[in-house]
């Protein structure tokens, strides 16, 4: 099972992972882990469980170009997030590092705390035994994923995602 | 069928005729990173790609801005290896403590020109706008992989046409613009999207990178001025950078919308805490007694901003209680505040002077808040905990609505003081 994390809009990468924060600001880089919404929502991270689903209002990840927000994120498992628009260097950042993300706006249908079960391959919640069809990424995306980033990826393939080869 | 400033520079990037939505590898004319992030991106580059050199040393530029000169031990540490990679490496251009905030830098430099797609570690890449290059800011990872192949991949954006109409008021300028438009479609108004200004052909370089850092602020992936007119000219003379024949603005070129301003109606704006977006014109904000004003950033710490401050903080005083930081963002900003009489004129009124660069902007030094502190600050962001504690205040305003304040010890409109 997964449990729901809500947020609202515009969360930004200051409230993800705060500058001050930053894995160069820490005596072991691996403590970046301890840290994300480390303000925002202090019990997030010593609570989230691996596969746990961020659902978020428009323009998730705005702000700064910091790839340690998501890092963070990544680090403590989060298995997907899903909000109607996400910022897009945040979406860039994301995608390179694997994180599965989903354009759909579900505030309205999932409540904070709330455990579901999630499948990131299909895009299918089940919450209550209500089945939420998520909208399937492009098919780039999916190839990134499957490499498990952009970097196994280029490495795999020496070429970037999507049909123009280099 | 025409294409938007976007679509011309990423056709040129990609070699062959691209419009919004297509998914594109494109060739990078220029990459900057700074000491912030460098560490993470060379990690990326030689231990994950594997890769040995740079593509293209000529076209890397390192600044040394944003905890500079080093806070701490280990900022100290990742800035002495990153001065050994620039070393080892052969970068040509390197921008160590004191030149300043690296996009004012560039373009300072010339380095930044027309025409070109220019990818920066930093999400105010969107500064080079303002000599009309695609600038976008990207995480360590896009940055190491262009790094290796002088390359990128991405998607076309659409373009949001900002348009102005009439003249500024006295003491209204473009940092009140590009707050007026951010108020006008929001944090996400932009989105995926390039931002084009128009009506603003006036402006100086240095303002037109406060509407372009601002562009990021709407969402934007880059924030374009089209290279022309008077302040345009100014800069490309002194320089002898010509704009390309192929980029002009071009009848046909689709808009995904057009938002209008009016200028001769613009009052100063205000950015309230905690989002860029919530803002609001000043004649409407209460009473809002400050603790710290501070004036810097790539968006507000150039000479003509600390020019303009100094006009107001002419023969006055800081208020009691108040600091005033500067924080100049280049050198040459700060070269050319010696040598007109602004920095004397700063230092007078009560003025504490920093090294240029990023300040305290990312919270990590040169005047981070306390709990409960009150900042009128001159730069882009006012996030929770952007500039120290998260129970610190920040409002968003120009270097002249921030000069007054200073004079009266709450935010306060420039007529307040000089009449």
């Amino acid at each position: 099972m997964a449990r729901i994390w809500r947020f609202d809009a515009n969360v930004n990468t200051d409230q993800i992972v705060p500058g001050r924060y930053a894995p160069y600001m820490l005596k072991n880089e691996d403590d970046l882990r301890k840290y994300p919404f480390v303000e925002a929502r202090p019990e997030f991270a010593s609570t989230v469980r691996p596969g746990d689903l961020i659902i978020a209002g428009p323009n998730f990840g705005c702000g700064s170009s910091r790839e340690y927000a998501p890092l963070a994120l990544k680090m403590v498992g989060v298995g997907a997030i899903i909000a109607p628009l996400f910022a897009r260097i945040f979406y860039r950042n994301a995608l390179n590092l694997g994180i599965p993300l989903f354009e759909a706006d579900l505030t309205d249908q999932l409540e904070d705390g709330q455990e579901v079960e999630f499948n990131a391959e299909t895009g299918v919640i089940i919450a209550d035994g209500r089945t939420i069809q998520l909208p399937p990424p492009p098919e780039w995306m999916h190839e990134v994923w499957r490499e498990g980033g952009i970097v196994p990826f280029y490495r795999k393939y020496r070429r970037f995602p999507g049909a123009v080869a280099v | 069928m025409g294409q938007t400033l976007a679509e011309q520079i990423l056709s040129h990037a990609a070699g062959r005729p691209v419009f919004a939505g297509e998914n594109i590898v494109a060739s990078v004319d220029l990459a900057m990173m700074h000491d912030s992030i460098s560490p993470s991106i060379i990690k990326i580059l030689h231990q994950e790609l594997n890769a040995d050199q740079v593509w293209d040393r000529d076209r890397v530029a390192v600044v040394v801005d944003h905890v500079a000169p080093a806070a701490t031990i280990q900022n100290a540490e990742h800035q002495l290896a990153l001065r050994r990679w620039v070393r080892q490496q052969q970068i040509t251009h390197f921008f160590d403590v004191g030149r300043g905030v690296s996009h004012p830098v560039l373009v300072e430099e010339g380095l930044a020109r027309p025409g070109m797609l220019i990818l920066g570690s930093d999400s105010h890449s969107t500064a080079y706008g303002a000599v009309g290059a695609f600038g976008a800011g990207m995480g360590s990872t896009d940055m190491a992989l262009t790094l290796a192949t002088g390359q990128t991949w991405l998607r076309v954006p659409e373009t949001v046409r900002i348009l102005a109409r009439g003249r500024f008021r006295p003491g209204v300028g473009a940092k009140d613009l590009g707050l007026r438009v951010a108020r006008l479609i929001g944090a996400d108004g932009a989105t995926y999207q390039s931002v084009e200004w128009h009506g603003v052909e006036d402006l100086s370089v240095s303002e037109r990178m406060t509407l372009a850092t601002l562009s990021i602020e709407i969402g934007g992936k880059a924030g374009i001025i089209p290279p022309t007119g008077r302040g345009w000219e100014e800069h490309a003379m002194r320089r002898g950078i010509t704009v390309p024949s192929w980029l002009r603005v071009e009848e046909g070129a689709r808009y995904s919308r057009t938002v209008e301003v009016d200028l001769d109606t613009l009052e100063p704006q205000i950015s309230m805490p905690h989002f860029v977006d919530n803002v609001r014109d000043l004649s409407e904000l209460g009473r809002v007694e400050v603790d710290v004003v501070y004036i810097g950033t790539c968006t507000n710490g150039h000479a003509n901003d600390m020019a303009a401050a100094a006009r107001i903080l002419q023969g006055r005083k800081v208020a009691r209680g108040v600091r005033l930081l500067v924080v100049p963002a280049s050198s040459e900003a700060l070269q050319q505040a010696t040598a007109d009489g602004t920095l004397a004129t700063l230092l007078a009124a009560g003025a504490a002077i920093g090294t240029p660069g990023c300040g305290a902007c990312i919270g990590r030094h040169m005047g981070v808040l306390a709990p409960g502190e009150v900042c009128l600050f001159t730069g882009n962001r006012n996030f929770r905990g952007r500039m120290g504690s998260p129970e610190a205040q920040i409002y968003l305003a120009s270097p002249e609505v921030a000069a007054a304040t200073a004079v009266l010890g709450y935010i306060a409109h420039p007529a307040e003081v000089v009449g």
